[in-house]
């Protein structure tokens, strides 16, 4: 009698689990990578909302008729695309050749064997800035190769800061904090507020984090990856963010504020200053803020501070066919020539140090100079396996210590604790 | 018909017991026959990702090999350490979970209930622009829950519609019982319409006379829908509480995208399982999901057990159906 029902619920219930049962393939061929192979490949990436990706493989293609290579397009939520990598690679499947990696996953890939070790020679990594080669680098071996890097910089409003008499953007938090104070004293910056970032709890926060702690002089892991954070550096750090808060320095509702709710706010004139990426750039030339803007290196402590990386790098799927293709199509993509074209055409940041002091560039983007500074002062985020755990333990703690469920010491202290057990995983 | 013998066709009177009584054993196997395809697809679907979950479920995550920096290629046997685990070390988020789970498949489920008959009543009235309030009512149920989120994102964004209505400053996608108050609002929104549905078909099929009875025995509006309305569309109701009792205990894509992942104060059985299953650790993952699915599991057994006679009792020969009309 109630078989009938019962085998309902159970169909229902089982959508829950088959969510669980996809996973778990094992098992891996212990060959070093050979790169062997030429035909037909694919390039996997997220959206191309620039629609400049797919004229590019047309030049290739038309070059290369026998290894053509085809575009697949993966959702644009980073967490999307890496599921459904993690899901090819578990698999086994032949589906995706070269992938474009975002530069946090590149250890997780790495370590996985989902990856190939990469012929280092054959790249011009000595032409690339430094910082944004570590991201493709895995206990000493090149894994991938940097196609485009991405690093924070200081938007800031440079009609308030004039008519307020600061002549020059700040280079430390002391100097923000101040310069905000006279600019506040103005009329026209009634009901503005300082400063925003990225503190909605997702991957923005643990970028925002790590430059926060970075900045003060420390550091979120070690150069072995061993977490570090319960220190008195790390502690003025995530003060600076928890103060702001507390004081009114960063508006509450930055709380949840992701990069476009920032730009949003700067743009209909909320913020005086704004951490964001260069993409803000064009768009913010296109607002209300229009000409009453400009772009400085983040602030920290004592001095200029340290933005994290952004940014994607190339790397071959090592349950891929045509492997030789793949590398050719690697060099290709990542050539000084090609990303000069993502720059000019879809102002993609590049790897290549020169292109930063291009003059024809800089024309076209003013910024430029200011993002070369702000990456080479980069330090990577945390480069681990286990990014996923250590990430959410970031965001965790740093949550609580922004919204004083925490103090910032207290929040530290578990962060350490949770960090090391995620890391020992 | 098929399986008749020759002979027995060529005379017609002693032709019917005979088939009669060699169809009841032809027609065991024959039935059998027939609903092999179903369970066969019932297998593949439910039981072999059942069974292959169950035993996922013992394994451990694949462990870094310090030495070479790479990760092991196969899962190690951990047998119930990944349940020890959850009960014990994770306990305190499995648990959050593990409530905030039931809270919201209670909370939404009782208010969709309501929502959905007065919605449903008010489809089945007769007046004009019926077929404009009909359409407008089942829009949210056609959208995708994914894109409400977004949707509902906007409006509980800190500018949102939601704060200029109310006036105030409350920022819903933070951690707190508003986060929670928001994924309930864009609950309801959504799946009242699924209930106000599946109401209304129960109510097109009550017949007009008794309700003219009742109005004959000088019964009110309000009597006439405890007493012939609700009773005689109990069944209905309850086919669709049900559905939406099982399909809230899964609930898992409108926090995660209208609050965001690892938000506690939202976060749902679904959601640690997908956790884990991200951080390529599959054998905890499956752990949560054969949790979940027992507990709807029991959740339906009991459902079924305490209320279920108009469920299932409609083709069952041994206890006869109740007469609905009490009024």
């Amino acid at each position: 009698m109630t078989t009938r029902t019962t085998i309902r619920a159970t169909a229902f219930a089982a959508t829950g689990l088959l969510l669980a049962a996809c996973g778990g393939g094992s098992g891996q061929d212990d060959g070093k990578p050979s790169f062997e192979g030429r035909g037909p490949i694919t390039y996997v990436a997220g959206k191309d909302t620039t629609g400049t990706v797919q004229p590019m493989l047309d030049r290739w293609n038309k070059a290369h008729p026998k290894e053509k290579v085809t575009f697949i397009q993966l959702p644009t939520d980073a967490d999307a695309q890496r599921q459904q990598m993690i899901q090819n690679a578990e698999t086994k499947s032949d589906a995706y050749t070269v992938l474009s990696l975002d530069v946090v996953w590149t250890s997780e890939f790495a370590a996985h064997q989902w990856i190939d070790r990469l012929p280092g020679k054959r790249f011009p990594m000595g032409k690339m800035l430094k910082p944004v080669v570590e991201t493709s680098r895995y206990r000493g071996g090149l894994y991938a190769v940097p196609s485009s890097s991405d690093g924070g910089m200081l938007y800031y409003r440079t009609d308030l800061l004039k008519k307020a008499g600061v002549t020059r953007p700040p280079a430390t938090w002391g100097e923000m904090t101040a310069a905000c104070a006279k600019v506040k004293r103005l009329p026209e910056a009634k009901g503005m507020s300082c400063y925003a970032g990225q503190f909605q709890k997702y991957e923005g926060l643990t970028v925002n984090f790590a430059e926060a702690v970075h900045s003060a002089g420390g550091r979120v892991t070690d150069a072995n990856g061993t977490p570090d954070v319960d220190t008195p550096e790390a502690k003025k750090g995530l003060d600076f963010l928890a103060r702001s808060f507390e004081d009114g320095t960063i508006p509450k509702e930055a709380a949840t504020y992701q990069e476009e709710d920032g730009r949003q706010a700067f743009q209909s004139g909320k913020l005086v200053f704004l951490r964001n990426w260069p993409y803000m750039y064009s768009l913010a030339q296109k607002s209300g803020v229009k000409g009453k803007f400009a772009v400085a290196p983040l602030p920290g402590l004592n001095g200029p501070g340290s933005s994290s990386l952004g940014g994607h790098n190339m790397a071959v799927s090592a349950s891929a066919r045509n492997k030789a293709t793949a590398l050719d199509f690697i060099e290709f993509m990542t050539s000084e020539k090609n990303t000069r074209t993502f720059l000019e055409d879809a102002s993609v940041a590049p790897p290549y140090a020169a292109l930063y002091d291009d003059k024809a560039l800089i024309g076209q983007y003013p910024y430029l100079p200011v993002l070369k500074e702000s990456i080479l002062r980069a330090v990577p985020r945390p480069r681990v396996v286990q990014y996923g755990d250590v990430t959410s333990a970031v965001q965790q703690e740093t949550y609580a210590a922004l919204n004083g469920e925490k103090s910032s010491e207290r929040a530290l202290k578990d962060l350490q604790k949770q960090l090391r057990k995620a890391v020992a995983r | 018909m098929t399986e008749l013998p020759a002979e027995t066709g060529v005379r017609a009177r002693p032709r019917r017991p005979a088939a009669r009584g060699r169809a009841t054993a032809g027609a065991g196997r024959l039935a059998a026959l027939l609903v092999s395809p179903t369970l066969l697809v019932l297998a593949v679907v439910v039981l072999y990702p059942t069974l292959m979950a169950l035993k996922e479920s013992l394994y451990g995550a694949k462990g870094l090999d310090p030495s070479t920096g790479f990760i092991s290629a196969t899962e190690p046997f951990v047998g119930l350490r990944n349940y020890a685990d959850i009960f014990g070390e994770a306990g305190a988020r499995f648990f959050n979970a593990f409530w905030n789970t039931t809270f919201f498949t209670v909370v939404t489920v009782s208010l969709e209930t309501v929502v959905g008959v007065a919605m449903a009543l008010i489809m089945h009235r007769a007046f004009r622009g019926r077929a404009l309030v009909r359409a407008g009512i089942l829009v949210p149920w056609a959208v995708p829950t994914a894109i409400s989120g977004l949707l509902w994102r906007w409006i509980f964004n800190s500018d949102g519609v939601a704060n200029a209505l109310l006036g105030q400053q409350i920022l819903w996608t933070t951690e707190g019982f508003h986060a929670k108050v928001a994924v309930i609002v864009a609950e309801v929104w959504k799946t009242a319409p699924f209930i106000g549905l599946l109401v209304l078909a129960g109510l097109q099929v009550i017949p007009k006379e008794v309700y003219e009875a009742a109005r004959m025995d000088g019964a009110r509006p309000v009597r006439q829908f405890w007493h012939i309305t609700l009773p005689l569309v109990k069944p209905a109701l309850l086919v669709a509480v049900l559905f939406r009792c099982m399909d809230a205990l899964r609930m898992f894509d409108l926090p995660y995208i209208l609050v965001g992942a690892q938000k506690h104060s939202v976060e749902t059985l679904s959601m640690l399982a997908q956790n884990e299953a991200s951080n390529v650790r599959f054998g905890p993952a499956s752990a949560y999901a054969v949790i979940l699915f027992l507990y709807v599991f029991l959740i339906a057994l009991a459902f079924v057990r305490l209320l279920g006679t108009d469920l299932v009792g409609g083709g069952d020969g041994r206890r006869p159906r109740r007469t609905e009309v009490t009024a």
